[in-house]
């Protein structure tokens, strides 16, 4: 057993709570609860949650952390932090008091962050959370269980939702339209502008017709809530096919913030943990042991970006140039792509030494590094890569292709093209959900291609 | 704002092992994925005479989760540790550094593309494959490792577990007599002296592998490694020839093995070799057959090897051999015992081919048996019939 109790942490938590309140760190009440390994590992396969629908690929998850974590590819994180409301976070067992010390502080940091920022707040109901998981997982339960239906049905359907789980709207806060909204932008969108010269000129024939097919058409404007289009507009659904389209969805709109956030939230924890543990005093022992430790979170994992290093480091510089009133207006508002777009200069871009690379034979290579001709080609790049970002957009734009109910997807390309093979498959998915043939436009190579999937199996081909 | 703190319970604990069913039917997927993909697994991998707890690395295609992503050859943005110049590399494409994600409470988001299993394991699958009767499996999958010894006299010198306690003790005693102080020690009050062992009392049992005659088998693996063989028929060949070997393991505990490849010669190769030759040209069969000849007269004796022979072909042979062919295997039968011929020819390959089948099929030797096996389902039957003719027949002797 570690060298501390329970009592001890209550202690120090004190005394922590102290600077929290002190540094103006605005908090929902803290739960911690302590755990082991094994626990541990079981948490982050469900993605920290107390209660999760079972599907296979937890189960794989978890192999694959215990793997990972048995060959000591990767250590187990120090700690674990939903967000809800009150705030629950996981403690290890088997940490130095040192560790927990700088465990709690940071998860003060994340629980500010998930109170406070804007995406968290639109998007994410925190005083909900744990009991949404819960019933979530009870309907799929009911579902499995339900003879009618069966855990291999539902594992089919979960495996297609799963795959399009991503593929929906991010920017939370915005809303959406409505379809009568929708066709009243169209129409204002046709609507001749007024023209001064009108008199003078012969009045264009209005193309009544085009206005006419996109007024009917669905939906009107192209769509990205692939999953929620095809659970309102698939007739052939089930109620509980509908339902676990419902359950995927909502499961990703509680995660997309986090994706949204990665670089910020972590950097601010760090920068806070740092901040308080330093304000604590610490007998020199745990002094010691607290900066080496502090420097293997937030230290360069060189090949990738390590999130608490490019954060603390940012969040460091904010505070330097624009006083602290500044850093808690940037965790409100902010999340990574406007965050770095922002506050990630030149000169940091160096510090962290960053650069583009690319594939060359068995290689990946350096392309661009930060320096004065490039930064600017290794932030873009950069910024094209975080949050959201990874995930190509893809919106619904006709869901009666040649007037066969077929569905029509085009990839919005950025310069990036799609894996084919993940492609391949995952239209297959979407042809499972929607039960009629799918087609999706994208580019490869520069040219236009159209991929299908459709009774005859997977075809792609280019258009130009 | 308040904090709760909840103590570590051992209770809570125990019942945690909440993945228990997620793991299993992710398993459950990865078995039947590799069960899918074994012909391409066995194809590849060598497994003939290696031991079962030997880990084979094997690419999953059917667990993987798909969703729309970017490409592959797609780069990214790294971090270096300071100093980082453009043309450095920093990696192997393909298996890329976690993209912004890493530490604390973050999934990996690498998807593994192989999985790794026991050569046991590999096994059980492909006759899982194969159909196998459950009965048999079980006699097969006992791979004999360990060597019977025999005792064979004794020696001064040798590792301490071999030491005969006895003998060492009386070789004692009778130096001691020999010496005269045993008398004097059994003189009333005698002095009092030690009499402790000499290193020559020491004697160690000898101990010799066992190398019974009758336990010795060689396993002739004969291929016409002409023109190609792909997957199905390397997959085909390749369980044939395992089945063979882990038959004869459980009847004999000396098992050589020899593989032969020819296509208008031969010549002795690995396991290895023997999977992946692959030459054009023509072929003539009695050149393999001249070779295992040639090898079982050079080392394996008829009169101290049981020598099971069979032969993988995909039926064509230069007509001006067939007549040599047949005399050759002949003469092989007469050294075996146990001669096979088998004609890989999965389904859909030409048919105008021709065939060995017909011409060995008047060989007359009752030790010789011809399959053709056209698809996986054909190995176990196909085994069956050979091994059957093993039974009615005496080893010939030399």
């Amino acid at each position: 057993m570690a060298e501390w109790s329970v009592a001890d942490l209550e202690r120090w938590d004190a005394r922590i709570r102290e600077k929290v309140a002190e540094f103006g760190l605005d908090v929902y009440d803290q739960e911690f609860e302590i755990c082991d390994q094994e626990a541990m590992l079981g948490f982050m396969a469900y993605h920290g949650m107390p209660a999760h629908y079972p599907h296979w690929s937890f189960g794989k998850a978890f192999e694959q952390i215990k793997t990972m974590y048995d060959y000591g590819v990767q250590g187990l994180p120090y700690e674990m932090v939903i967000n809800s409301d009150p705030c629950l976070a996981y403690l290890m067992r088997d940490n130095s008091l040192c560790l927990q010390l700088l465990t709690i502080a940071h998860v003060y940091g994340h629980n500010d962050f998930f109170k406070n920022n804007f995406h968290f707040r639109t998007a994410t109901d925190a005083k909900e959370t744990l009991a949404a998981f819960k019933a979530r997982a009870d309907r799929v339960r009911a579902y499995i269980e339900d003879p009618s239906i069966g855990a291999e049905e539902v594992e089919r359907f979960l495996d297609a939702a799963h795959a399009l789980a991503y593929n929906r709207r991010r920017d939370l806060a915005v809303r959406k339209l409505g379809l009568e909204e929708q066709r009243a932008r169209i129409l204002a969108r046709h609507r001749p502008r007024p023209d001064p010269f009108a008199h003078l000129v012969a009045p264009e024939p209005e193309p009544e017709a085009e206005l006419e097919s996109e007024l009917h058409r669905i939906p009107p404007e192209p769509e990205e809530d692939i999953l929620l289009f095809i659970r309102d507009h698939n007739p052939r659904l089930a109620e509980w096919q509908k339902d676990l389209l419902t359950i995927v969805d909502e499961e990703a709109q509680y995660f997309i913030p986090q994706i949204e956030t990665k670089i910020m939230n972590e950097g601010w924890a760090s920068f806070w943990h740092h901040r308080i543990l330093h304000a604590l005093d610490l007998p020199q022992a745990l002094q010691l042991e607290f900066l080496v430790r502090h420097n293997q979170v937030v230290c360069p994992h060189p090949g990738s970006l390590n999130p608490y290093h490019i954060g603390f480091v940012i969040w460091r510089d904010i505070e330097e140039r624009y006083g602290r009133e500044k850093l808690f207006e940037v965790r409100e508002t902010d999340r990574d792509t406007s965050f770095l777009r922002r506050f990630l200069t030149p000169e940091l871009m160096r510090e962290l030494d960053l650069f583009t690379y690319k594939p060359r034979g068995d290689h990946l290579v350096v392309t661009k590094v930060a320096d004065e001709d490039n930064w600017e080609e290794v932030k873009r790049e950069l910024l094209r890569q975080v949050g959201m970002n990874a995930f190509p957009v893809i919106r619904i734009h006709d869901a009666d292709y040649r007037g066969r109910r077929a569905l029509y997807l085009v990839h919005a390309h950025d310069g990036r093209d799609l894996d084919l093979t993940h492609a391949e498959k995952t239209l297959e998915y979407v042809r499972t959900l929607w039960g009629q043939d799918v087609f999706l436009e994208t580019r490869l190579r520069g040219k236009r291609a159209l991929m299908s999937a459709t009774g005859a199996g997977f075809d792609a081909k280019l258009l130009s | 704002m308040t904090t709760v703190f909840r103590p570590y319970s051992e209770s809570d604990a125990l019942r945690s092992d909440r993945s228990a069913g997620d793991r299993k039917r992710h398993r459950e997927k990865l078995r039947r994925a590799i069960r899918e993909n074994i012909a391409d697994i066995i194809a590849e991998e060598s497994i003939i005479g290696r031991s079962g707890d030997r880990i084979i690395k094997v690419p999953i295609r059917g667990v993987r989760e798909y969703r729309f992503t970017f490409g592959d050859n797609e780069g990214g943005v790294g971090q270096g540790e300071g100093d980082t110049q453009p043309g450095q590399v920093i990696g192997q494409s393909g298996r890329r550094g976690r993209r912004g994600a890493g530490g604390a409470g973050n999934r990996p988001g690498t998807d593994y593309y192989e999985t790794e299993i026991t050569l046991e394991e590999l096994v059980d699958i492909m006759f899982e494959d194969l159909e196998l009767p459950d009965l048999e499996r079980k006699a097969l999958r006992q791979m004999l490792s360990e060597r019977v010894a025999r005792r064979k006299g004794f020696r001064r010198q040798g590792v301490r577990v071999h030491l005969d306690r006895r003998r060492t003790a009386k070789a004692r005693i009778r130096r001691l007599i020999a010496s005269g102080k045993l008398a004097a020690l059994r003189e009333p009050g005698g002095e009092e002296e030690r009499l402790p062992f000499h290193r020559d009392d020491l004697t160690y049992k000898r101990l010799r592998p066992d190398v019974r005659e009758e336990s010795n088998a060689v396993v002739i693996c004969i291929m016409d490694t002409s023109g190609s063989m792909d997957r199905l028929k390397k997959y085909l060949a390749r369980s044939f020839f395992f089945l063979l070997y882990q038959f004869v393991c459980t009847k004999y505990h000396n098992v050589d093995i020899v593989f032969i490849a020819h296509h208008t010669h031969a010549t002795e190769v690995t396991e290895e070799e023997f999977f992946h030759k692959g030459e054009s040209g023509g072929t003539i069969i009695s050149s393999g057959y001249k070779k295992a000849i040639e090898i079982i007269k050079d080392r394996y004796h008829p009169a101290h090897w049981n020598i099971y022979a069979f032969h993988c072909s995909d039926g064509d042979n230069f007509d001006c051999d067939n007549e040599e062919a047949l005399r050759t295997a002949r003469e092989l039968c007469e050294l075996c015992n146990l001669f096979g011929y088998g004609e890989i020819k999965p389904l859909g390959s030409h048919y105008y081919e021709g065939s060995m089948l017909e011409r060995f099929r008047n060989l007359g030797a009752e030790n010789f048996q011809s399959v053709l096996i056209e698809r996986r389902e054909d190995i176990w039957p196909a085994f069956k019939s050979f091994m059957a003719r093993e039974r009615t027949v005496q080893p010939s002797p030399a």
